[in-house]
């Protein structure tokens, strides 16, 4: 062995007196021998290694900084950038989680080779360095404000000439920014505003703005700009499709899921959609892990996907039939483990925490030529003649021990009765322990046929199948009703001996069986059984341990939400949910703003006014682009049989019902501005808010006012300003791209079909022609330039992740840490707080000469967590503009009430924390924040601002994440303890236990920057996070008898609501994909040229970048393919003649794009996926088809809303933001491809 | 917007046509599988078909081996082996650009920068490794499943295990090399030979021991090659295939025969890491399933099955070690390694700073004894 010293040769170097460093002395030194060894193989060389230090050096570094990247992915990984001579040089994962325990893996290292490459950005050709304005408007803005003209009518003088307006709205997208000015900028956005508010009324300036958990501060922003100025701020989540529908059907709640620490309890996973490798790849090592620990794992998947690899057995099931392996696996779970060898565990739970046991009331029906009954909506106190507050709302379950129907705590009446009754504890009001029966199988009043909605087939039908029921007597005459459980049974086949249209077995292809799976899916019926009955027996086992991890795969579909409620039958049905180890793992999209109290007084300025325009986004976009016009889906195709109602409208009329309903926003509101609106009610001598709500609805009913959303493509009804930040709106998430181009911004889209001449509107008015370009003026801030930033009039720029204050949370591990400025701002960049607080003071100053203090009349939806949530009683549909009510505001329609708006003070309250914070509030639990105001204005020191009560400082980012972390209670001890004070006020339940020896804990912006912090249990989230304790949702619900915010106050597998009955969506069931063909029926698309073929077009997330963002990048551009491709199957490439890495043009009657084909025979034929979101900034060149560049992925995407997300005021079903509302799903899509030919770039 | 252009020349191309992933996620496989060397000897068991698809991930890097063949190609002489820690260097002063270690290397290891006209290769972060810490790729690892130790080995005896007749003896004779640490007698001659207790302790703590030797689990890639690789890998224990999909249990009795049923053909693997012999892919994919075996029946709370862990001839006490190594996984359990020795340097105090600008400034005249006019440490 040879000595490990390199000591060995100190007499070269004193002996030669020649520096070491010279080329001689090398030379010389390269003559001489050292000592051999290996049988002379090996010398042990003399020459000394300073050459060594080049590496050295390379990787030697003045100073580390803990930061993270913001935005766009859920990771949420502290990260190390590394300062040399002043310049960001690179970054590594930090290494310093706080532990998880002995036993455990840790979260060490967290991050990807994307974030890894983000220190490119810092100083790439992409960056935006300075403000730029579109040469072209810039011209006409410098033309208009000669001569000191004011800005306001400068601006004026523009967007009310149609030949300027024409002139600069086409341009956009053409190149052509050129450097302007903060100071000049700042002043044509202002002027933009004020003009708009004067002229149409503040919701038409609009702001965009994704997931706020990373990067919570720069969200709040520009949010805090638009609430103050009375705004419309868009949602994202459901707009992105990421939203789980059926999360806040089952659990009242937006979406709540295990910390991937937690995946180390499971014992069985199912994989179900969600490319834990590409997606979460920080995480996935956890599942990794945990299968070496003993947990068996399955993966389920179209294609052969990163996570089929690391699964021990793999379900090919075909895409969007998901729902129908997951229907099966329910017919396995609910005959062998409830009805054939009922396990006490799963009984025991779905007596406690489901709905199984609640009554629900048959109606006679028929359909298809058969007749029965059909499940209508659950039994309540009130159809019994029971008294009781409330007594509509307090649904009824069959006790065992007296033989009668009861009301057991916790359903919404006892949320909202004052009574402190809201738990889950199963007591009737007069105190008497409830068992609740599960079925009537055995009862004295034998079975009824019962109608069920069937679509598996493509087509309307429905199954007639027995089920056990009880008739009650009541003096209005005979209820019958069943439980949930029967109903559930019958549905699913489980025949019990049942007459109707149940199968035999295992092999009858009768719905739901393993072998009607088998015809539909592709998986062989025996992996579906072996899957099911290995998950539902580890459950069995492990009580409950059994999880599923789901995602984009599945949930990106037109009936998404009919899928999740399919798949979570299982985890629901095994006990899973709230126990850590088991239930669902949603993973796309999702975001746990843990310090969510102090984020939303922040953000949604409720620290001075109590109210923000939220707005979901898919309606929005839907209308704004027009898209509405091009929507041919037939809601008759998708209602149930036994329904009907609704069956004839156009989704655009049904978004119009849930409008003036209360269910939905709609913003702008009103075909008149909501200022002008006021002003005439106060004309009118409406005095109270009470009058003035009136005289609104009145206007309403007489049609002398109008909602903006039935007419969208009248100019007054036209969203006018629209700030982008923190985003990529239109080549990213702009679902119908080239829609957004051609309509929203006049700029020329590639839409390859006509709009149908009559689409069949009935409420929603058409204006001929289709409007080019609504909006007068489009501002994107970002640090790089991507699509939206080429189509916008204003780029701004904006400072890195790596160059500001802010914080950090996610679902995917429980820690809380920061954005520190590793370098300051370069350039002229500024963070997004610094840029809208400068927005914020030139408005201010502009509005002070033209906006007085005035009154707006604001509109909101019936929202969920309020009183409103109770508005609509047994979920039935009754339209005032029918006559079949009367308009209510706040019952039978939206809520109306004035807000004084004082512009005059926007910039004062921007950086002022407001004397309103004094009072907290998150998803209905309000306590006091008194003791953190006074210490904020403390630590903080008083705001600059002259012209409101003194209030701490919010004059920089720093100062707004301060406030953020001592407003709320997972960052705050003492506010934990207040919160589980109040909520024990309606429960009557124990519960400032959970928050238990952390009182004391605060975390200050340092004590991130030291190490990320484990977040304390507040009643914010339903989960128990301890330093032993994973988080996993529910598991307060389950551990302390704290209710879901659902009717029943339990987990739901029904859906009462009257238009889910009338899609035929109350129980789970299995919905197909829509058919969409490339092109509709009647218009061939362009000519065939070539060989063509049509494919089923996925778009799920990439491996090299995420979202738009780092697909940019040297880095990871040339990881892979040097920009975007399509995958295809070698089958279907062979058929038109395609090789690997060969040109193709893809297209649908949305538009076209071209990129390069990649063929792998791990894509099933019939299917193509293009990774999302190539941006068009990089590698596209023109189609054939158009003749023009090509689009994004999103070219070949169209909004179609689905009904049944729409609906609002009744319990879990009440709009929330981000909760409620249709999905810009984008999966139901067909595409044609085939060879591109020339590849032509167009440029010079 | 922006074009495809070379790194090299800087012009645009319209359809780039390779890249360092290339082939990722089996990209382009159906045609270009059919040439990959490691199907040799299954090319009619393969078919690329959907239903078949099978693949894993290999991250490669320099294996700094004992017998390293980029040393020996290099006519300048510029590549070496550091004698402290082994790790396999080009002298970026001495490198002349002959690129004989670009062919020299069967790993493809080496690369040539064209701009600097000299070959590069991983540097396994030299500069991290002597202060301690874990090379980039490793700490960086979200799969978690990189380990770094120390091993000791004879290396008057590596010409003699590169000269193993059989190429599937490669395997053996390289573990021969391996010096138990906690030998009496390897301990005692290692301290003759100037290795410290740091070191010492380093190689008994060493995880990569434990993975290579002690349980042999890891295997070396492409043996056959002769340099002695010192990078070893854990083969994937894939989906199985047959069993489940009848049964869908993980009972002993049928899961070990579907080792032999598994995705991912034994061939394939044994093509990669043991010379082509599938017994010793079985032994090891034996031990992985028994691990999971064990730990799957203790999850659901069901009594310790010995056939497995007899079959795999390891004892439960193993089976939990393991699982602590692979699993649990502790940033100090997955590198362990001792900080270089500089202890040594008779400059040490300048080396401190003490006379910070003293390699900056020349010494005056050619000939001048430096030494003399620096101030005595």
């Amino acid at each position: 062995m040879a000595p490990p010293l390199p000591g060995g040769r100190r007499d070269v170097q004193e002996v030669v007196a020649i520096p070491r460093t010279s080329g001689l002395y090398r030379s010389l030194a390269y003559l001489r021998k050292g000592p051999l060894s290996a049988e002379g193989w090996s010398e042990e060389s003399v020459r000394d290694r300073n050459w060594e230090r080049v590496y050295r050096d390379r990787w030697q570094h003045d100073r580390e900084v803990r930061t993270t990247h913001g935005v766009n992915c859920t990771g949420s990984c502290s990260w190390k950038v590394y300062i040399k001579d002043g310049l960001i040089v690179w970054e590594t994962q930090e290494t310093d989680y706080p532990s998880l325990g002995p036993d455990t893996p840790e979260y060490e290292p967290r991050g990807c080779p994307r974030g890894a490459s983000f220190s490119w950005y810092a100083y790439s050709p992409l960056r935006v360095k300075y403000p730029y304005v579109r040469g072209v408007l810039l011209n006409l803005w410098r033309e208009a404000r000669k001569g000191g003209q004011d800005p306001v009518a400068a601006w004026a003088s523009i967007v009310e000439d149609p030949e300027k307006v024409k002139l600069y709205r086409s341009a956009r997208g053409k190149g052509g920014l050129v450097r302007s000015t903060w100071a000049e900028v700042t002043e044509m956005i202002a002027a933009a505003t004020i003009h708009t508010i004067k002229r149409w009324g503040p919701d038409r300036v609009v702001g965009f703005t994704p997931i706020p958990a990373m990067s919570m501060v720069s969200y709040a922003s520009g949010v805090r700009f638009l609430s103050l100025i009375g705004g419309t701020v868009l949602s994202f989540y459901d707009w992105f499709a990421d939203l789980p529908i059926a999360s806040p059907q089952i659990w009242g709640e937006q979406t709540d899921v295990p910390e991937s620490g937690d995946w180390y309890n499971a014992a069985y996973m199912i994989i179900w959609g969600t490319n834990l490798p590409q997606t979460r790849t920080p995480d996935a090592h956890f599942m990794v892990e945990t299968r070496y620990h003993g947990t068996k794992i399955a993966a389920v998947s179209p294609d052969y996907a990163e996570y089929v690899k690391f699964s021990d057995t793999w379900l090919p099931a075909r895409p969007g039939t998901d729902g129908a392996l997951a229907m099966a696996m329910t017919h396995v779970v609910l005959r062998e483990f409830y009805v054939e060898h009922p396990c006490d565990y799963f009984l025991g739970y779905a007596r406690r925490f489901t709905d199984l046991p609640f009554l629900v009331l048959l109606r006679e029906a028929s359909a298809g030529g058969k007749a029965g009954y059909a499940p209508d909506r659950f039994l309540n106190m009130a159809d019994l003649g029971l008294e009781a507050e409330r007594a509509e709302w307090k649904p009824l379950v069959w006790d065992e021990g007296q033989d009668k129907p009861l009301a057991p705590n916790g359903t919404i009446g006892y949320r909202w009765d004052g009574s402190g009754r809201w738990n889950l504890g199963l007591e009737s009001p007069d105190g008497k322990e409830i068992e609740p029966e599960l079925t009537f199988l055995h009862g004295p009043d034998g079975t009824l046929p019962v109608l069920f909605p069937y679509f598996g087939d493509g087509e309307r039908q429905v199954l007639l199948r027995h089920a056990p029921v009880r008739r009650l007597r009541t003096k209005d005459g005979d209820l019958i009703v069943a439980t949930v459980y029967d109903l559930m049974l019958a549905n699913v086949g489980i025949a019990r001996g049942l007459s109707g249209d149940y199968p035999k077995d295992y092999d009858d292809p009768t719905p739901y069986t393993p072998a009607w799976q088998e015809a539909i899916t592709g998986v062989p019926r025996g992996q579906a059984i072996a899957v099911a009955r290995e998950f539902a027996d580890t459950a069995a086992r492990t009580r409950g341990r059994a999880m599923i991890a789901m995602g984009a795969g599945v949930n990106h579909w037109y009936h998404s939400d009919m899928t999740y409620r399919a798949i979570l039958n299982l985890v629901l049905l095994t006990g899973g949910e709230g126990v850590n180890g088991g239930g669902w793992a949603h993973y796309v999209g999702q975001e746990k703003i843990r310090p969510l109290e102090g984020f939303s007084t922040l953000a949604f300025a409720s620290d001075w006014l109590p109210a923000t325009r939220w707005q979901n986004g898919t309606s929005f976009f839907y209308f704004a682009t027009e898209q509405y016009r091009y929507d041919d889906t037939k809601l008759l195709d998708v209602s149930s049989p036994l329904g009907g109602r609704f069956a004839n409208l156009h989704a655009a009329d049904m978004n119009a019902l849930a409008v003036r309903l209360g269910w939905l926003p709609s913003y702008p509101q009103f075909n008149e501005s909501s200022l002008e609106v006021a002003k005439e009610a106060e004309a009118a001598g409406c005095a109270t808010d009470e009058e003035v709500a009136r005289h609104v609805a009145e206007r309403l009913q007489k049609g002398d006012l109008r909602f903006a959303v039935e007419n969208p493509s009248e100019p007054e009804n036209f969203p006018r300003v629209l700030f982008v930040w923190r985003g990529n709106l239109l080549t990213s998430n702009g679902k119908g791209y080239e829609y957004f181009r051609e309509h929203l911004l006049g700029a020329g889209g590639h839409i390859l079909a006509e709009p149908k001449d009559d689409p069949g509107l009935h409420t929603v008015q058409l204006k001929e022609p289709a409007p080019r370009g609504k909006l007068d003026l489009l501002v994107d801030i970002d640090f790089r330039m991507t699509g939206t930033g080429l189509f916008s009039d204003i780029v701004l720029p904006a400072a890195t992740w790596y160059e500001k204050h802010d914080i950090s949370t996610t679902d995917m591990h429980p820690y809380i840490h920061p954005f520190t400025p590793a370098i300051s701002p370069p350039w002229e960049a500024r963070s997004d707080w610094g840029t809208f607080s400068e927005i914020a003071r030139v408005f201010t100053r502009l509005a002070k000469e033209h906006l007085a203090p005035q009154q707006d009349l604001m509109m909101a939806p019936l929202l969920h967590d309020t009183q409103a949530e109770l508005a609509q009683p047994l979920g039935k549909v009754r339209d005032w503009r029918t006559g079949e009510t009367d308009p209510v505001p706040g019952r039978t329609m939206p809520r109306f009430f004035l807000l004084p708006r004082d512009f005059s003070l926007v910039y004062d309250r921007m950086i002022t924390l407001g004397p309103r914070a004094v009072q907290q509030s998150a998803k209905g639990v309000v306590s006091s924040a008194e003791e953190a105001y006074g210490q904020l204005l403390a630590a903080l020191g008083p705001s600059p601002a002259k012209g409101v009560p003194k209030g701490p400082s919010l004059a920089d980012d720093r100062n707004a994440a301060e406030a953020i972390l001592r407003l709320s209670g997972t960052t705050n001890g003492r506010r934990a303890v207040a919160a589980w004070h109040a909520l024990e006020k309606t429960t009557g339940l124990t519960l400032a236990q959970l928050a238990d020896g952390r009182e004391q804990e605060f975390f200050s912006f340092n004590d991130l920057v030291a190490q990320p912090r484990l977040t304390i249990t507040a009643p914010t989230w339903s989960g128990i996070e301890t330093h032993e304790r994973r988080y996993s949702p529910f598991t307060s619900n389950v551990d302390f008898g704290i209710p879901w915010r659902t009717v029943t106050g339990r987990q739901q597998f029904y859906m009462d609501h009257e238009v889910m009955l009338d899609f035929g969506e109350g129980l789970p069931l299995y919905r197909p994909p829509l058919e969409r063909p490339p092109f509709p029926k009647g218009s061939e698309g362009p000519a065939q040229e070539r060989p063509q073929v049509t494919l089923r077009f996925l778009t799920p997330h990439n491996k090299w970048s995420i979202h738009t963002t780092y697909g940019d990048t040297l880095t990871m551009l040339s990881l892979f393919r040097g920009g975007p491709v399509i995958w295809l199957s070698p089958k279907d490439a062979e058929a038109i003649g395609v090789r690997d890495n060969d040109w193709v043009e893809v297209f649908n009657r949305n538009g076209a794009t071209a990129v390069r084909a990649v063929v792998s025979h791990r894509i099933p034929v019939g299917v193509s996926i293009m990774y999302h979101a190539p941006d068009q900034t990089v590698a596209i060149p023109a189609t054939a088809v158009t003749g023009d560049r090509g689009g994004v992925h999103n070219s070949m995407t169209r909004i179609v809303p689905k009904p049944t997300h729409m609906i609002g005021g009744y319990a879990q079903f009440s709009y929330g933001f981000n909760y409620y509302g249709p999905c810009g799903h984008q999966r139901d899509e067909f595409v044609v491809v085939r060879r591109l030919g020339e590849v032509r770039w167009l440029v010079d | 917007m922006a074009r495809p252009r070379s790194h090299l020349t800087g012009e645009p191309i319209d359809q780039p046509d390779w890249g360092p992933n290339w082939e990722d996620d089996l990209a382009g496989a159906p045609e270009r599988c059919r040439f990959d060397p490691d199907l040799r000897g299954i090319e009619q068991q393969v078919e690329f078909a959907f239903e078949q698809t099978f693949m894993f991930y290999l991250p490669r890097i320099c294996e700094h081996c004992l017998n390293p063949s980029c040393v020996a190609s290099c006519p300048s002489g510029a590549i070496y082996k550091r004698q402290e820690d082994g790790i396999v260097l080009v002298d970026e002063e001495a490198c002349r650009g002959w690129r004989y270690c670009v062919s020299g290397c069967p790993y493809k290891k080496v690369y040539f920068n064209w701009r600097t006209h000299k070959a590069e290769k991983c540097t396994f972060c030299y500069p991290r490794i002597e202060a301690g810490m874990p090379t980039i790729c490793s700490e960086t690892c979200v799969g978690r499943i990189r380990y770094l130790g120390v091993l000791l080995y004879d290396a008057d005896r590596v010409k003699e295990a590169a000269s193993a007749e059989r190429e599937q003896d490669l395997l053996r004779s390289q573990l021969s090399l391996f010096l138990d640490p906690r030998d009496p007698k390897v301990i005692e001659r290692a301290r003759a030979d100037g290795i410290n207790d740091a070191w010492l302790k380093a190689a008994q703590d060493s995880p990569v021991y434990k993975l290579a030797v002690t349980w042999g689990i890891a295997l070396p890639l492409h043996p056959e090659f002769r340099t002695l690789p010192m990078v070893w890998y854990i083969p994937p224990l894939s989906p199985m295939l047959e069993p489940l999909e009848a049964k869908g249990s993980l009972d002993a009795a049928e899961v070990l025969p579907a080792i032999d049923a598994m995705r991912i053909p034994q061939e394939y693997l044994a093509n990669l890491l043991s010379a082509g012999d599938t017994a010793v892919i079985r032994r090891v994919l034996l031990k992985l399933a028994a691990m999971r075996m064990h730990t799957r029946r203790r999850m659901l709370g069901l009594p310790e099955d010995p056939a497995y862990l007899e079959a795999a001839g390891l004892t439960a006490g193993d089976v939990e070690e393991m699982v602590r190594l692979l699993a649990v996984a502790k940033y100090q359990d997955r590198y362990v390694i001792p900080t270089a020795r500089r202890e040594g340097n008779p400059n040490v105090a300048r080396a401190q700073g003490a006379a910070s600008f003293d390699e900056l400034i020349p010494p005056e005249g050619l000939l001048t004894r430096a030494r003399e006019r620096r101030p005595q440490a």
